[in-house]
Parts: C-alpha cells; structure tokens; sequence
C-alpha cells in the first residue's frame, strides 16, 4: 500500500499535466458539439428537403462508425494523401465531428418533445415560423437537452483516451508512458482511473446542479 | 362587414369537410357556431385564418383578402385573437411573459407597453395573482383564461375561440364562459364554436348550424332555439338538450 | 483502383476480424447482462446497504473510460489472454450501463399492478415471473438495443490489447500491402456501419413482435 502512494506520488505531476490536455480536449469539442449538434439538430427538424438529408446522412454515418475508426481515419488517412496534421488537431477534429452527431440526434429529440401547437400559436397571432424557432423552440429546446447532453459531455470527457493512440499527450498516454517506464502498469492505470473517476463523477454533479438551476416546471422530455 | 366568408371548400385525403361555407361577421357582433362533431366547425376557423389555407373560396377581413395569393397573413393574424381547445401556452415562459408575448414579438412594442397591456389583460380575466407561475402549475381553467389574455393583449378586431371548453374538466368550464361572457358584454366581436348550448343562448347575437360541411341554419338564438325551422337543427337541439 | 481488388482480396482478413469481433460482442454483452440485472435488482429491491453498494459499484464502472478498465485488466498479473481480457472489462463497463437501462424498466413499471398481483394473494416468485419480467422486458428493449450497437463499436477499442478485430486486421492489411490508410478505414467504416444497420434493424423487429398496446415504444 505505501509503495502504491510512494509511487503515485512520483508520477502524478506527469498525469496531471496529460489531464490538463484532457480537459482542454473535452472542453473544445464539447463545445464544438453543442454548437454544431444545436444547428443540426434544428436543421433535421425544420430544414428542406435538402438540408435535410445532407444532415441526416451526416448523423447516421458517424453514429454508425466507431470514434477510434474515424481517429484513424482523419490522422492515418488524412496523412495518407498528403494532409499531415498534427494528433491533437485530428483528434479534436474527430471527436468534435462525434460528439455533435450525438448531440444533432439529442437536440432533435428535444425539439420534438415540444407540443407543435405552440408553433401554431404563435403563427395564429402573426408570428413567422423563424419567430416561433427563436422564442419558443429554442429555448426550450436547450432546457429539455440537458440531461441528455450532459451525458454526452461525460462520455466525450471519457473518450478522450482514445487520443493516446494517436499520440496526443493526454492523461491516457501520459499513464501508458509512466507505466511502460517503471514497468508498473497497473498501479498506473489505476491511479490514472481515479483521476478520472474524480472528474467525471464530480462533472456530473456539477452538469445535475445547472439541470436543476435552469429547470422550470412542466418542461421535461415525457420519459 | 368586419369578416366576409365566401363559398369556403376543404377536402382531407379524400374526405369533403367544407362544402361551401358562405356567412358574415359584424363589428361587436357575438356568433357561435353549433354542429356535431365532424361537421367542420374546427376546420373552417383554421381556414378562416388560414392555419388550415382553405381549397377553394375566399376570407375577407374588412379590406384585406386573407386567402390572396400575396395576402400578408402574419399582419391579418395579428388582427385576430385565436384561443385553441388546448391552450398552447410557452411552457417555458410565466403567465406574464406568455401575455407579453404577441404585443412584444409580433407588434413590436417596447416592454415596459407590452407589459402594461399584459397587466390590463391579465386583470380583465382574473389571472393577476398568478403572474410568475408558469403554464404546468395552472389548472386547465387557468390556463385557458390566460390563452385568452394572450389573445387579447394583441389588441385584435375579432377572438376566434375553437372549443375552448372541451378539454377542461366540467367544474372549470364555468370561469373560462365567464371571461368570454365579459368580453361580450365589452362589445368585442367573437366567432366561437362550442357545444355550450347555455352559453350560446344567452351570449350569442347569432347562431350559426353547420352540419357535414354545410351551414344548414343561421339566426338569432331565440329563433333558432325555439322555432328551428330546419328539421335536422331540430334533431341536433333535441339531442343536445336531452344531455343538459 | 488496385486498392480495390487488394481490398477484395482481404476479404477473408476482414472476414475473421468481423467474427472475433462477434465473439467479443457476445461475450461483453452476456456478462453486461447478467452483472447489470444483478445491481439493477440489488438497487431497485435490496437494502438500504445493498443499494449503497450497487449503485456505487455502478457509478465507479460507468465514470471508468473504457480504454483505462481495458488496460488495468489487460495488465493483472494473472496472464490473461487478450479476448478474455477485453470480454471481462469491456463486460464490466457495459454492466454499468445495462444495469441503468434494467432499473429505469423495472421502475417504469406502474406499482398499482404489483399491488393488484399481491391482493390476489400471487406469491413473490410468480409476481416477478408473470408481472414484472414481461414487462421489464419490453420496456428495456429499446435501451438495451442502442446499448448493443454501441458495444459493437465499441469492440474496436480491444485495439489496443491487441485483439485481432476489425481494426487490428485493418492495421494489419495496411503494414502489409503498403495500403492505403483512407480507403481501408473508409472500408472498415462501411463494414461497422452495415454490421450496426443490421443488427438494430434485427432487434427493432424483435420489439415490434413483442410489443402490446400500452407500452411506449422508442420513439425514433
């Protein structure tokens, strides 16, 4: 037991400075994916026919695939025909392009949670459409995503760790380094799991806290 | 004439709603409208405002022909009052916000107007200690009172109420008739369609019958009441009152 | 274009990496099942202290990245061979989620009905059999199916333990005729996308055969 804190002592300012990449990581593609996955998703409700299936195929196409495929795919493939970027760019760029596929398909499902006849309402009282998506839709359309976009964040914050197969310095490849330096993967990783089992469980407070702040009565997905 | 109807058609599918629907409206003039379910009383209100844009026929709003081809509807509609059978208030918005919300985003009025006129309408249908509640924590009574203020805060020139009572519990139909009841009294012009057949004979100035797409009979309540001269009015008011 | 016919070629490469994946899918999911029931039922019926226990049993597997749980378990010093390895961490974080996806089912169940079953004096057992069990079924089939495409693609993570699936092979093919990474990718990408078509499309119909007026079904 002394040995294990012993030798957590000796590494943990190297994962500490992987977790910040980590957290910078998460914090640009989350993001990313809310602002891409808002848009999106407004556009798979409401846009032409066009918009529409460019949208859709978009959505269903990087739900369908594996994250780690589509790392791979932008750093080895992209590399491959002459565009070389560096890890943690094409590691962003893929988890940005995930995570707003996931949040398009939240988004969608929280606008349609919405009861059509406010729309209709607005439009019998001589509003447009574009008024109805700006003052009704859309924030109510934030409010009843949270809990699903919350676990969207956590779960982007978690795959980060694919970016190590990649290269990029954060907490998952700093772990593999100092594990395959003091031959002590274990102990390593499990250390590494605690940084972030502290994250994660304290972001959910923290994403449960602002769901409650926000929260007003009658506005929920009907579960 | 402050609204023409003429000769209004509506199909669904293969299904003949609207079969010709022809009829006028007064200024301060109270009409309502009877028929059984699926005569196309729902219907033709959407079309009037062309919620539901009608196949055939046109609507005359004083000067402004809704159903033109290059019609400004937004600005008709903001001319008149719709309250829905079931309510459609912003869920995300208090009672005053929702009230505040045809002056403020559709007539464009400052806030501090819009609020003033949210006050007054709000007041006028009994709603003023409820202002920072939202819709959900209102009763159905409630909460149409204040589908009824929103309506009016935008100031319009005639309320369309499509069975604004059907989908609240019986105890609460009362106060949501009383409201309409005032604003009879306060000289607005109202087109309702309802099957309170108590309401209709003691607030409407005319009553109009339609049955299966087609008005069948129109006229003052006390005629239509008691000396129908259609044989099916006779009937529908027959099995209406047998209910009573 | 030779790519193409390398491609082709590889076919029966790409053949096996889809079925060891299968295989891992099974087995992470059988062991996500039957661990996820577990604390779904200790944190929906057990003690106060059973509660307590599951449920941060599950909040610790779910807070886990799965790639961390791959390697620590990878790693014991107990000489586990790769498959084995990823089966049982990859198993353990899907318990985490399965559990959440048994427990909403079970709690979504109207308690009226299992009074009903008590006043007619049907015991326990037969309670959990005739009442529960069915109804928890199909209330759960919808999570649990997105659950399944998402640990089919998840399976591309056993990479890094080196596990001869799809992506292993992918890697593979790629060092040995010189390939181009983007079309092999793109190809490996078409390969997950039709095996996660297929199978959602399999269990939406198994719901569909299942399902009684008066339960929700996913709303697509």
């Amino acid at each position: 037991m002394e040995e294990f804190f012993y030798y957590s002592w000796t590494i943990l300012p190297s994962l500490l400075e992987g977790t910040v990449i980590t957290l910078q990581l998460s914090a640009v593609c989350i993001v990313v994916g809310l602002a891409a996955g808002s848009m999106i998703g407004l556009a798979r409700v409401y846009g032409n026919k066009p918009v529409y299936r460019i949208a859709t195929i978009y959505v269903e196409v990087v739900r369908g695939t594996p994250l780690i495929t589509q790392v791979f795919f932008i750093y080895f493939g992209l590399g491959d025909i002459g565009i070389l970027l560096k890890p943690v760019v094409a590691a962003g760029l893929a988890l940005g392009i995930n995570t707003a596929a996931y949040q398009a398909e939240y988004f969608r499902g929280a606008i349609r949670a919405i009861k059509p006849g406010q729309v209709t309402a607005v439009q019998a009282m001589g509003g447009t459409k574009f008024d109805a998506i700006r003052y009704v839709i859309i924030p109510q359309m934030f409010r009843i995503v949270i809990p699903s976009a919350s676990n969207e964040i956590i779960y982007m914050v978690k795959c980060t760790s694919i970016a190590f197969t990649v290269g990029v310095p954060e907490l998952m490849f700093k772990a593999n380094r100092e594990g395959l330096m003091h031959f002590k993967y274990v102990e390593t990783y499990i250390l590494a799991a605690l940084i972030y089992i502290v994250i994660i469980l304290t972001l959910a407070q923290v994403l449960k806290f602002v769901e409650l702040k926000i929260a007003i009565p009658g506005l929920g997905l009907k579960a | 004439m402050l609204l023409r109807v003429e000769n209004l058609h509506k199909s669904f599918d293969s299904l003949d709603v609207l079969k010709g629907i022809s009829f006028g409206l007064e200024k301060g003039q109270v009409t309502v409208v009877i028929g059984s379910s699926g005569s196309g009383k729902s219907t033709l209100l959407r079309c009037i405002n062309c919620l539901t844009p009608p196949d055939k026929g046109q609507v005359w709003l004083e000067n402004l022909e809704l159903t033109a081809r290059d019609a400004d509807l937004n600005q008709a509609r903001s001319k008149m009052g719709f309250v829905f059978q079931d309510f459609n208030l912003f869920t995300h918005l208090t009672v005053l916000e929702n009230v505040c919300f045809g002056p403020l985003r559709v007539n464009k009025k400052s806030k501090e107007e819009a609020r003033q006129i949210a006050l007054e309408e709000i007041e006028r249908v009994g709603m003023l200690n409820k202002l920072d509640a939202y819709p959900a924590q209102l009763s159905g009574g409630q909460q149409q009172r204040i589908s009824i203020a929103r309506a009016l805060a935008l100031k319009p020139q005639l309320i369309m109420f499509d069975e604004p009572t059907s989908a609240l519990d019986p105890e609460l139909t009362g106060e949501v008739l009383a409201v309409m009841s005032g604003l009879a009294k306060d000289g607005m012009t109202l087109l309702v369609v309802t099957h309170e057949m108590g309401f209709a004979r003691s607030v409407a100035d005319r009553i109009i019958f339609m049955e299966e797409g087609t008005i069948l009979e129109q006229g003052p309540p006390e005629q239509l009441f008691t000396a129908p001269e259609n044989e099916r009015t006779r009937y529908f008011l027959q099995m209406i009152s047998q209910l009573e | 274009m030779d790519i193409v016919y390398t491609l082709i070629g590889e076919l029966p490469q790409f053949g096996k990496g889809v079925l060891v994946a299968l295989q891992l899918l099974a087995g992470l999911m059988t062991l996500g099942m039957i661990l996820g029931l577990v604390l779904a039922a200790l944190e929906v019926f057990g003690s106060p202290v059973l509660k307590f226990v599951a449920g941060w049993i599950r909040k610790l597997l779910w807070a886990v990245p799965q790639l961390v749980l791959l390697s620590i378990v990878f790693y014991l010093p107990f000489n586990l061979n790769p498959m084995v390895a990823a089966i049982c961490a990859l198993g353990l974080c899907s318990a985490a989620f399965q559990s959440q996806i048994f427990r909403g089912a079970i709690m979504a169940i109207q308690p009226g009905q299992l009074e009903a079953a008590k006043a007619m004096g049907l015991g326990q057992t037969k309670t959990i059999i005739y009442v529960i069990l069915p109804q928890m079924v199909r209330l759960s089939i919808g999570g649990w199916t997105n659950e399944l495409a998402s640990e089919l693609k998840d399976t591309s993570l056993a990479y890094v333990v080196g596990v001869m699936e799809i992506m292993r092979q992918g890697k593979s093919i790629i060092s040995y005729t010189f390939g181009n990474s983007l079309v092999v990718y793109f190809f490996i990408a078409c390969i997950y996308f039709c095996l996660t078509r297929t199978g959602t499309y399999v269990f939406y119909r198994l719901e569909d055969r299942l399902w009684v007026p008066g339960f929700e079904k996913r709303k697509d």
